[in-house]
């Protein structure tokens, strides 16, 4: 057994982590020989169509699927009548929590369609265009319905009401009448009257952003294949195919043990592919076709069907004294759930405050439910929206109190014993070793060009460990097959997860090969999702290893008949221990495999873990920008991403985590938003007028690791992947104030909201 | 369900042929990068495909004392590799870079770009500024109509049916002459123009501007060639007051409308600034010119 002691961060000399290999998957994804969702097929095969929405809200009066399942090469359709109903009932999934009962209608609609592109029915048929002619037959009757997209419209008392039994959760006493607000939750500290009071100075602004997409390159993809005997095998692009699995089980009413799910290469998914859309319709399909059943997701589809992120309006107040001591700090954050309640507000609402030491604070959070596609995570689920408005916030304090911000962030800063306001107190942390490297980067004292300006904000992001397992088999010829159960969600955590086994055992990278294990090789693993891949994902494979080692050592104390004490493992090699009276010859990794089958069987290494004891991470970020004042348009000209990420196992991928959540935040922040029209329909379902940031939109985006190990974990892994996402919001509203003295509260910051600012201020100074 | 036929004529005259035999049923492929898309989402159902890219006179680039003659079906890449064409008609390649991807160009043709009639096509103010004439053939025989002149609004065009564009004319580039194109769009790639504007004009040798043409995109229902903004360059020295007078006919010319990738208001506030930023560049082309 290996001790949990053990698994505590310690400093040592390390060969093989913090350097930069080649990533295993990397030559499959240059050559194109990678299989995506889409690339799975089987012989005979059906073709899955869902016939979806064309309203935002609409009671369903009669589905009619008689002419669809007569039309010849149709080999099966269902609707809500093949789905049993399901009561409230809670799980995890990500970052997020589910209830069946709204599961089960997001798949498949009952009463109501919620939202343009729910599902109504779906089709299986020989060919794609034979199911597609089949939508087109299936006649559902509808009674349209008032909608409500916006989040301030939603809380409205007359608003159309989504969810006729939903009373507030968190509200004493129970309110009399059903609203779209789901639910309030607040965290409180300290005594905020008591700490405004005290305060020389207020600051107090609202902002708002929209609901946006995650980005991911591939569309939700799945085959399944359903068998006589009531198996399922089920391939799909996810974060976890465990929880797909549970999750199938569930809403199809099977046993867990007659699903496996093999979880195929993923085109990004960056909270988006938690979730269960296809993979139920595809088995059910299935078992009534008696055929396996594809079904990849157009591009429309999955803008209109699957979650993006809430959009959200953020109430913030914050009071300083004027040497800079922050005495207060209250936000209230009003959030898009979609059309069922669970949106990010709450780890948003954690997140608000979390990098500052503050006696005084209240945050209160609603999840309200909306006539949208019932919202998915997406990196550090609602953070970036929270962060937007405090750095926001901060940003303007700082200005007001004179003090430079990364000063005035170093005054208030969290550091390890903060207590926070929704629960623990940190540990040890490194923010303001985060801060301290920003403020000397050479960036943040280069000088700015006219009319340019210079922001500066910072995140906070919790990071999860959760259930982990893997295995490590050691081969014949000293080699060794790792199977991990968190997927690899392409950021490059099977490079990062074999790195941390070849130290330990003490052989080169290349002789373990890490593989993705489907759900019947391994116990549960929970999503990769909340920064927990290379930590979580790595603590498996590190007690994997000591398990395989400790095995190792013993097999070598029975052939060489010496005590178990004895014998070391040092540098891939079985070693008498130092000063030990009992010598012998060493034997390496490859001799003692090669002698394993009659020495005592294969040898082999486990994990089975419920990891505990994330380290939170902190980024600063500063942002030049420029802004063309005839366009509006906004010009990001350098970047600077530093970040604490415990240790940097794969220094290569960790700077590709910083700088995609850079670019992400850009997009968000200065063109990404679902465009609604007037009858609740999406708009822009597709990449060409959903505008996220392409190569040209971007300088090379600078990054700086910082490394405060977290003691938690034997190499110091914090998680780094959600962290970047967080500051650029406010960081690029932050420069953008610098270089007009414009501040804006809403987002995005597209080009003709920016032009009329500046418009607006200029006949506003032209009339003073 | 519909049965679609493809066919890849070797000559113009089995094109036209098998056009006017489908009876309006049929569609004209080049490139296909619009006509796929509106195949796929099922904004047309045609009978048949005539493909027109194998047809020699229409892919190739043939430049002589009197100018260029462009294939309808030669590959924007293939156009942006001319270097000749480059050299006189910088504002016409401006355009041709901004429309898509290396990808895309690499299937998008010129002929397409007008024929889709897109309001906001990148090739076709260029195009209209370098006076540009299309070649056309039908069942009624060839003619010649200048390119301002083929759309009339968005996806719908003068040519009557079974008529294939099968190339653009330019005209030699005169000395002291220059042009460019512009467009404003949120990303600076792949998007859509939310406000486009060519500029051609010629300096006599005093450095008067003698001539001008300006053409506007994405601003009214079809791209717009604006006399008036070309008359408030001619005979000034293309300065200030000339161009703010310039960009000031440009707003008051064109007809926006309001739609997810722009709004009227803003359409008219940019489509100044572009149209000013592209006679700069015209004129600074126009100078080099000698
Ligand atoms: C990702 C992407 C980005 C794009 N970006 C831009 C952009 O930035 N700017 C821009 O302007 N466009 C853009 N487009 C649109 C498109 O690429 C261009 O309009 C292109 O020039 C069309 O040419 P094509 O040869 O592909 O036309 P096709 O799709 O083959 O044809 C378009 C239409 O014209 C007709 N047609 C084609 N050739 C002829 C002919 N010779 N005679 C008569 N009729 C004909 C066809 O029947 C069809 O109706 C983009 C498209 C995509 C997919």
């Amino acid at each position: 057994m290996i001790v949990a002691s053990g698994l505590k961060y310690q400093a040592r000399e390390l060969k093989i982590v913090g350097t930069r290999p080649l990533r295993p998957d990397g030559v499959d994804k240059v050559t194109g020989r990678a299989r995506y969702g889409a690339d799975i097929s089987l012989p005979g095969q059906l073709i899955g169509k869902v016939l979806r929405s064309p309203h935002a809200h609409a009671r369903i009066k009669s589905i009619d699927t008689s002419a669809a399942a007569a039309l010849p090469g149709v080999k099966a359709v269902i609707s809500r009548d093949d789905f049993a109903d399901m009561a409230e009932e809670y799980a995890a999934a990500g970052e997020l929590t589910i209830n069946f009962r709204d599961v089960t209608r997001n798949m498949m609609a009952r009463e109501k369609v919620l939202y343009d592109g729910h599902p109504v029915a779906a089709v299986a048929a020989t060919s794609e265009a034979i199911a597609r002619a089949a939508l087109k037959l299936i006649k559902v009757d509808y009674e349209i319905l008032p909608h409500v997209i916006d989040v301030i419209a939603a809380l409205r008392p007359d608003a159309p009401l989504l969810h006729e039994e939903q009373y507030t959760e968190g509200v004493n006493p129970r309110p009399a009448r059903p609203s779209n607000l789901a639910k309030r939750l607040e965290f409180a500290r300290g005594n905020v009257e008591a700490g405004f009071a005290a305060a020389d100075t207020i600051v107090e602004r609202e902002f708002t952003t929209k609901p946006v997409h995650q980005g991911y390159i591939e569309p939700q993809a799945c085959l399944a294949s359903y068998s006589e005997d009531g198996q399922a095998e089920l391939w799909t692009s996810t974060q976890g195919h465990f929880v797909f699995r549970a999750q199938c089980a569930k809403l199809l009413q099977m046993e867990i043990s007659k699903i496996r799910v093999t979880p195929t290469e993923i085109g990004g998914g960056f909270g988006g592919k938690n979730n269960i859309y296809n993979e139920p319709l595809a088995i059910a399909l299935s078992r009534k076709s008696h055929r396996p059943v594809k079904m990849v997701m157009t591009r429309e589809e999955v803008f209109r069907a699957t979650g993006p992120t809430s959009g959200g309006h953020v109430k913030v107040r914050l009071g300083a004294t004027r040497d800079g001591r922050i005495t207060a700090a209250t936000a209230e954050l009003s959030f898009q759930a979609g059309a069922f309640p669970g949106s990010s507000v709450a780890p948003a609402s954690m997140c608000a405050f979390t990098r500052y030491d503050l006696e005084n604070v209240r945050v209160i959070g609603n999840d309200v439910t909306v006539n949208r596609p019932k919202v998915a995570a997406y990196r550090a689920p609602g953070a970036p929206i929270a962060a937007f408005a405090v750095e926001s916030a901060i940003d303007e304090m700082a200005k007001k109190l004179g003090i430079a911000p990364i000063e005035f962030r170093l005054i208030n800063a969290a550091r390890e014993g903060t207590q926070t306001y929704y629960g623990p107190k940190l540990g040890k942390i490194g923010y303001i070793e985060t801060l301290e490297a920003a403020r000397a980067h050479p960036h943040y004292r280069a000088p700015l060009g006219p009319g340019h300006g210079r922001g500066i904000a910072t995140g906070f992001w919790f990071n999860i460990g959760n259930e982990t397992t893997a295995a490590l088999n050691i081969n014949e010829d000293g080699t060794a097959t790792l199977i991990m159960g968190t997927i690899d969600v392409a950021g490059g955590s099977r490079a990062a997860m074999a790195m941390m086994v070849a130290e330990e055992l003490g052989i080169p990278f290349d002789r373990v090969r890490p593989h993705i294990g489907d759900t019947s090789s391994l116990g549960f693993n929970f999503i990769t999702a909340g920064s927990r891949g290379t930590f979580a994902g790595g603590m498996a494979c590190v007690v994997a290893a000591r398990d395989a080692i400790e095995k190792l050592r013993d097999r070598v104390a029975r052939i060489r008949e010496v005590p178990l004490e004895a014998v070391l493992w040092k540098d891939g090699h079985a070693v008498p221990a130092e000063g030990s009276a009992r010598q012998f010859a060493p034997m390496s990794l490859a001799e003692i495999a090669g002698q394993a089958g009659k020495t005592g069987g294969p040898i082999a290494g486990h994990a089975e873990l419920n990891v505990q004891g994330a380290g939170p991470g902190f980024g600063a970020h500063i942002v030049d920008v420029e802004v063309d004042r005839q366009t509006g348009s906004i010009k990001i000209l350098r970047y600077t991403a530093v970040q604490d990420v415990g240790r940097a196992i794969h220094p290569a991928y960790v700077e590709g985590q910083l700088q995609g959540g850079v670019v992400q935040g850009i997009g968000w922040a200065l063109n990404e938003e679902y465009v609604y029209d007037a009858d609740g329909i999406l708009a822009n379902p597709g990449f060409l007028d959903y505008r996220i940031p392409v190569a040209s939109d971007l300088p090379f985006i600078d990054t700086v690791i910082v490394e405060v190990a977290n003691p938690n974990h034997p190499y110091g892994v914090r998680g780094c992947g959600e962290v970047p996402i967080i500051a650029p919001l406010a960081a690029i509203a932050n420069a953008v104030e610098n270089a007009l003295g414009i501040r804006f509260y809403d987002l995005p910051m597209a080009p003709p909201k920016v032009l009329q600012a500046i418009d607006e201020a200029a006949a506003a100074a032209s009339k003073a | 369900m519909s049965e679609m036929r493809y066919e890849a004529p070797k000559t113009l005259a089995a094109a036209v042929a098998l056009l006017a035999a489908a009876s309006g049923g049929a569609r004209i492929l080049a490139g296909g990068t619009d006509l796929l898309i509106q195949l796929r989402t099922g904004r047309i159902e045609p009978s048949l495909l005539v493909d027109i890219k194998g047809i020699p006179e229409m892919t190739s680039i043939v430049a002589d004392s009197s100018g260029f003659r462009l294939g309808a079906a030669v590959t924007l890449m293939q156009l942006t590799e001319h270097q000749a064409l480059a050299q006189e008609w910088p504002g016409v390649i401006d355009g041709i870079k901004f429309i898509g991807s290396i990808q895309v160009k690499g299937r998008a043709t010129l002929g397409g770009n007008l024929c889709n009639a897109s309001p906001a096509a990148d090739s076709v103010p260029a195009l209209i500024a370098a006076g540009a004439v299309a070649s056309i053939i039908g069942p009624a025989g060839r003619r010649e109509t200048p390119v301002a002149e083929i759309a009339t609004g968005p996806g719908r065009t003068t040519l009557t049916p079974g008529e294939i564009v099968t190339a653009l004319l330019l005209p030699r580039q005169a000395r002291h002459s220059g042009d460019a194109y512009l467009r404003f769009t949120p990303r600076t790639e792949m998007d859509i123009a939310v406000v486009g504007a060519a500029v051609h004009l010629t300096l006599d040798e005093r450095g008067i501007c003698s001539q001008a043409r300006v053409a506007l995109g994405a601003v009214a229902s079809r791209a717009l060639l604006v006399p008036e903004a070309a008359a408030a360059v001619i005979g000034t020295r293309v300065d200030g007051p000339a161009l703010a007078c310039l960009a000031e006919a440009a707003r008051a010319a064109s007809q926006p409308i309001d739609d997810k990738r722009g709004t009227r208001e803003f359409r008219l506030r940019i489509v100044g600034v572009m149209a000013q930023r592209a006679a700069e560049i015209a004129l600074d082309r126009a100078r080099r010119n000698s």
